[in-house]
């Protein structure tokens, strides 16, 4: 396999911030890889995303798409790539159909083979009986899914879809992860980043996990998983009765149960699923320790920031982190 | 990496491309007029109210020299409405820049000037449109050009002048980031140019004061020399010549367009450094 993507040591810093929105960070992607780009939001993603599809020039470090450089040779890189998701937005007055014409003839299609390229990713996406309808009527789902068809009519080598389905219901949302999972079964190679473990979980095959402009781990959803332990139980029970607790859960998983402080809420692996959570309740029903709150908890993007950086991710606004980026 | 070397463009954007991609982008913007029929109308509603309030309101105060005030107006009116169009090109920036609608066409093989002069030379053809309907209108109340060449001339230089000043909201659209900044300060602009000027009012009206502004700036030189193409040399105030006026509004346009469109193009790069 060769390398489709490729940064390295890149560095960025927007004009009147301090604090690097990319602090050195290199990846390499593998051609036909998926690869999930997981952080919260100004963590950086749109910001590599961005200076990947020329969009944003690195202030240092080198970035390679298809063996172009993405500062030198800007215009073939954009030959070779797709971008799409979260703010590569679509014409709302233009039709489907038009819109992703539009976008065929500025890859420099003809006018016939971006009309039938346009028939194809229409069908494909499964919009052919909206396509003549303005986008401006179209439900949050169906705009997304516009959207990728318009970063497909290129035929790209590499697609790069910036939080695909952020802001849109969770039902949707499958209907979009499965979309792209066969979008991109051709072997194309994809970066996405995502806020949504599940997201990354479902869709990548390396996951890198970023934060405050630095990449702080990379690996396979099993290889994360495994620094985060997987699904774990959450038991909160009164103070005086915790001790008695932690005795009793070190004896039943044979390590020392983790304590989330700020929560008050003693955390074992749940190795048995379900299985787990019924042992710990009749364990304690046994010892007579009262339970305050119990539950299966599968981890999420917070649980591998906790276990990787020590803090949560941190919430910001969306929209105003979304415009700030834009806006520069 | 054989399989980089089978594509075409080899990193460049040729001339024809170029060509290709502006008419595009000028075509999916007159589409947008097209399609959100309330823009036309305001675009259309706006300029017709004035033409319509000055004249009945004020054209008995004002008759000139020179027949009737609709006479004095109408070339006003013309530069009046390029004006305020061009402000469009602010707007329709702004709107495609917080929509990411620029990302996407950033992101595409595709000549990085199309974007600016698609959106410059859609507000032009939509002033086509403007002015004509001002002019028809004119003519149905009461607007008697000298010849029908001094008009289109007049309507021509207007309209080059409203190009040229889709560079400058270029400019100011880019500036401020935001469909509303964009506007305000459009509107912070315009007020002052087209009001102390003499597109509505001979500026001899004026305080003297206001007239050594009103007489020389941009907008009262396009509209006295509209006026003077329109109705005829004896429409120009005294001591000009219509040789001497259009000479002086061919170099404001060109003199602003040479400064605002490389602003511009420059400002539109700064985006994405």
């Amino acid at each position: 396999m060769a390398a489709s993507v490729v940064a390295e040591n890149i560095f960025k810093t927007y004009k009147g911030s301090d604090v690097p929105a990319l602090g050195g960070v290199s990846i390499t992607i593998e051609r036909g890889q998926v690869y999930g780009l997981l952080g919260p939001n100004g963590a950086g993603k749109t910001t590599l995303i961005r200076v990947l599809a020329t969009l944003l020039k690195p202030d240092s470090g080198q970035a390679m798409v298809e063996g172009l450089d993405v500062v030198v040779d800007p215009i073939g890189v954009r030959t070779k790539i797709g971008l799409g998701g979260q703010y590569a937005a679509v014409d709302e007055f233009l039709t489907g159909r038009e819109n992703v014409e539009m976008v065929g003839r500025l890859y420099n299609l003809s006018k016939a083979e971006s009309r039938s390229r346009a028939d194809e990713v229409l069908e494909r996406i499964d919009l052919v009986d909206a396509a003549d309808r303005p986008v401006r009527t179209y439900s949050g789902g169906m705009r997304r899914r516009l959207d990728l068809a318009a970063s497909l009519v290129g035929r790209p080598e590499v697609l790069f879809l910036d939080e695909p389905t952020t802001g849109i219901d969770p039902r949707s949302r499958v209907d979009i992860w499965e979309l792209i999972e066969d979008l991109v079964s051709g072997g194309t190679t994809l970066l996405l980043t995502t806020q949504y473990l599940e997201e990354a979980d479902f869709l990548a095959d390396t996951i890198g996990v970023i934060d405050r402009g630095l990449l702080i781990a990379e690996g396979t959803s099993d290889d994360l998983k495994q620094t985060i332990g997987g699904v774990v139980i959450e038991l909160h029970v009164p103070v005086d009765d915790r001790d008695r607790a932690t005795v009793i859960l070190r004896e039943m998983v044979d390590s020392e149960p983790m304590f989330d402080a700020e929560r008050e809420l003693l955390v074992i692996p749940a190795t048995d699923g379900s299985q787990s959570l019924i042992e710990v309740v009749r364990a304690m029903d046994t010892a007579s320790v009262p339970i305050m709150d119990i539950q299966l908890h599968k981890p999420t993007l917070d649980d591998v920031f906790l276990s990787l950086t020590g803090h949560i991710a941190e919430p910001s606004l969306p929209d105003a982190d979304a415009t700030s980026e834009v806006a520069r | 990496m054989t399989a980089t070397t089978q594509r075409v463009h080899k990193g460049r954007v040729t001339p024809q491309q170029t060509i290709k991609d502006m008419l595009i982008l000028t075509k999916r913007n007159l589409m947008r007029i097209i399609r959100m029929p309330q823009l036309l109308i305001f675009a259309t509603v706006q300029p017709v109210m004035f033409l319509l309030l000055f004249t009945f309101v004020f054209g008995g105060a004002i008759a000139g020299p020179f027949g009737d005030y609709i006479d004095f107006l109408i070339p006003g009116i013309l530069v009046n409405t390029v004006v305020f169009g061009a402000t469009n090109t602010a707007t329709g920036l702004t709107e495609d820049l917080a929509a990411g609608v620029i990302d996407r066409f950033r992101s595409l093989p595709m000549a990085r000037s199309a974007v600016l002069a698609g959106r410059t030379l859609a507000d032009f053809v939509r002033s086509i449109a403007v002015n004509t309907l001002m002019i028809l209108v004119g003519l149905l109340i009461g607007f008697r050009p000298a010849t029908v060449q001094g008009l289109l001339a007049g309507l021509l230089l207007a309209l080059f002048f409203g190009y040229s000043m889709s560079w400058v909201f270029a400019v100011i659209g880019l500036v401020g980031r935001t469909p509303e900044a964009a506007q305000s300060a459009s509107f912070l602009l315009v007020f002052p140019f087209v009001f102390a000027s003499s597109v509505f009012v001979p500026v001899e009206t004026m305080p003297s004061w206001l007239q050594v502004f009103a007489e020389n700036q941009p907008v009262s030189v396009i509209a006295t020399t509209v006026r003077g193409l329109t109705l005829g040399v004896e429409a120009l105030p005294s001591g000009k010549t219509l040789t001497g006026m259009v000479l002086l509004s061919i170099v404001w346009i060109v003199g602003i367009f040479a400064v605002a469109a490389p602003l511009g193009v420059r400002y539109y790069r700064r985006i994405f450094s």
